[in-house]
């Protein structure tokens, strides 16, 4: 079932508290979310254990999720292009999708993601 | 250890210096780029960096055994490949031999989102992973300013541009970054903060429709460097920076003499021909045999199995090797067998840097002994006088240090004194040869002279020559007296002469027709005379004998009357 987009006039602010509305990514399919890190520096921690919880509160159950670390396969940046670390590489659903960061600006990985609308 | 090499010198132990194998580049950086340092390379769009930074790359991987990473941000590795393909480049095969790796790095901005602090540790971790594949100590990052259009951030960036710098020199690769000029600065993000080593500026300009290729060495770091601006062209061999050549006049002077490929006229040059090495300058109106000379040389020189390059700024190779024809001269087979070789372009075709460019390409190439440029004068519509001075002096400069010898010619004018016409080129001329137009009688006659051959004794005679289906030839010294006559003037004045000492013989054998009957007549004289003269004495003679005769009858006579009438006889 998918919902039309419907665009938040509302000014974004930081401290506010936003209503958090779906948008377009359908809700039946199966999320392919890969986080590349670069060992266990505390940017790939924070990633983690923020990414953890986004994907706990917004798609329980229905995402995979890889963590990947470069510094055992440098091969693997190549393919998805990673030049930032820590990068969460939405595979699935298209299209792709990077988000560079250690993902604590929880708004903007949701948008990042389309399960919001950008404001 | 300082190696001396053409005049440039090499520092000493301090900086090491890594080869690129681009040829001039390594002249004018004096070894090549700082070892184990970034190099900067900038110029704006369409300047040639992404060309010359991968010509770096596979000469160290080819002539030096460098494998090499390129780090593109801009083009894939199929575009790339395609690209460089065309200066012969193969990346499919050199990738093939793990001696270059073609990395792309792509960046779409609106595909990312920054959500917080993040570091570029994923592009370290990619180009170490290049690097350690093939064990490179080359890298380019071509363009790296991509980066600041891609990555939302620029603080991030300028600290991990700044991180990288440093971590490429710890890993001891030789680097080049490109970027592109801004209107006034070097680069459009300010890359020369962190790339200070060495930074290279490319330039393409066009003046007067013509388009030249330029760059300069900023500055380098530790080192002496050329730092004029140096013009360099790219073609389907790589890129060629022209270095300035000798500017200390020691070239080799040869003592061996060559033949013009004309005997009369090596005799005429003391004797032997000109020295190796040296300079001839051909000039004389149009239509007087300045490339009928050009044609004889090349000829001799290929015939003693020398290369020889003929530079033909005016006529195409078949229309030259046309006209060689019709004077009995044939350039076609000297070109089968690879002795002779031709270019032809128009000078108006690239700007004079890029002839001599073009020129040194060639030469060091194909190593001819001898070149010949037909003609020079033409070079005036694309430059002033100083600056095709400039240029030939630096192109005869080349040559001689080579020890190639060289000919041009140059179509003079006519008006005014010959010897004027040339003065700008003519101080740079070892030997000049002029060849003349004389009419007279309704006829043009053509005749040649040497005006300097510095080093030797040369004939100071005004020849006259002809240019018959067999070649030049010099017509026979005019040994009558007076003033030289040419062409049918000279035959007739020779019949003239001819004439006149058939006259002078004839008259002498009169006169000595004339003595000998002289000589009877008084002979014949003579003889009577004495016929008469012996008839009369005979005659007298006869006569004193009678007389005698009486006389001794009378002196008897008287005796006897003596006797008889008893005379004493007086004693």
């Amino acid at each position: 079932m998918k919902k039309k987009a419907s665009i938040n006039r509302a000014k974004k602010s930081a401290t506010k508290k936003k209503p958090v509305k779906k948008s377009t990514a359908a809700s039946s399919d199966v999320w392919n979310l890969r986080l590349y890190v670069a060992g266990q520096t505390p940017k790939s921690v924070t990633a983690l254990t923020n990414l953890k919880k986004l994907c706990e509160e917004h798609l329980k159950g229905k995402y995979t999720l890889d963590v990947i670390d470069l510094l055992q396969k440098p091969q693997l940046a190549k393919g998805d292009q990673i030049l930032a670390i820590p990068t969460l590489v939405r595979k699935l659903p298209v299209p792709i999708r990077k988000i560079i960061g250690d993902l604590s600006n929880m708004e903007r990985v949701l948008v990042g993601l389309d399960l919001i609308a950008s404001p | 250890m300082a190696r001396k090499k053409r005049g440039m010198v090499f520092p000493g132990p301090g900086l090491k210096k890594t080869a690129t194998g681009i040829q001039g580049l390594d002249e004018i950086t004096g070894g090549g780029l700082p070892q184990g340092r970034p190099t900067l390379i900038c110029g704006s769009a369409g300047c040639g960096k992404t060309l010359l930074a991968m010509e770096f790359l596979v000469r160290g991987s080819q002539q030096y055994n460098e494998p090499g990473v390129f780090v593109a941000f801009e083009e894939n590795a199929e575009e790339l490949t395609k690209n460089v393909a065309s200066l012969g480049f193969d990346l499919a095969d050199l990738a093939r031999k793990k001696k270059l790796i073609v990395d792309y790095v792509y960046i779409e901005r609106s595909e990312i989102q920054e959500t917080g602090e993040y570091d570029l540790e994923g592009l370290f971790i990619r180009l170490d992973h290049a690097i350690r594949s093939i064990g490179a100590k080359r890298v380019v990052l071509d363009t790296i300013e991509s980066l600041f259009s891609g990555l939302p951030n620029e603080n991030i960036l300028r600290a991990e541009l700044r991180r990288l710098f440093r971590w490429l020199k710890d890993k001891g690769v030789t680097a080049i970054i490109t970027a592109e000029s801004g209107d006034g600065k070097l680069t459009r993000h300010g890359l020369e903060e962190y790339v200070a080593d060495c930074v290279i500026m490319l330039d393409h300009r066009v003046t007067g429709q013509i388009s030249t290729r330029r760059m300069r060495i900023v500055k380098y770091r530790g080192s002496v460097h050329g730092t004029n601006e140096y013009p360099f062209l790219i073609d389907e061999s790589g890129v060629t920076v022209m270095p300035i050549t000798s500017v200390n006049l020691d070239h080799p002077a040869s003592t061996e003499r060559i033949s013009t490929g004309v005997p009369r006229l090596d005799i005429m040059l003391g004797g032997k021909g000109f020295y190796r090495g040296s300079s001839m300058l051909v000039s004389g109106t149009a239509g007087t045999g300045k490339t009928s000379i050009a044609f004889h040389l090349a000829d001799a020189t290929c015939r003693r199995g020398e290369k020889c390059l003929f530079l033909a700024s005016e006529e195409s190779k078949n229309q030259v090797i046309r006209n060689g024809r019709s004077i009995g001269i044939d350039l076609e087979k000297w070109v089968k067998k690879g002795l002779l070789r031709f270019h032809s372009s128009r000078p108006t075709f690239y700007g004079l840097e890029m002839h001599l460019v073009s020129v040194h390409k060639i030469v060091n190439e194909m190593s001819p002994k001898v070149v010949i440029f037909d003609p020079i004068s033409n070079l005036t519509a694309i430059g002033s006088t100083a600056e095709i001075q400039n240029m030939l002096m630096r192109l005869l400069d080349f040559l001689k240090s080579r020890g190639t010898t060289s000919l041009c010619t140059s179509l003079t004018h006519g008006s005014g004194p010959i010897e004027m016409t040339e003065v700008w080129i003519s101080s740079i001329m070892d030997t000049w040869l002029l060849l003349r137009d004389n009419e007279y009688g309704g006829e043009r006659t053509r005749m040649m002279y040497i005006l300097k051959s510095r080093g030797m004794a040369h004939s100071n005679q005004v020849r006259e020559f002809i240019i018959t289906n067999k070649g030049i030839d010099l017509v026979n010294v005019y040994v009558g007296a007076g003033t030289v006559y040419t062409g049918v003037a000279r035959v007739v004045q020779e019949l003239k002469e001819h004439a006149e000492a058939i006259a002078r013989a004839q008259e002498s054998e009169r006169l000595k027709k004339e003595l000998d009957r002289n000589r009877r007549i008084m002979e014949a004289k003579i003889m009577e005379l004495r016929a008469e003269f012996d008839s009369k004495e005979e005659g007298l003679k006869n006569e004193i004998l009678l007389r005698e005769a009486k006389e001794k009858v009378v002196a008897v006579d008287r005796g006897i009357i003596a006797k008889a009438r008893k005379a004493e006889v007086h004693k």
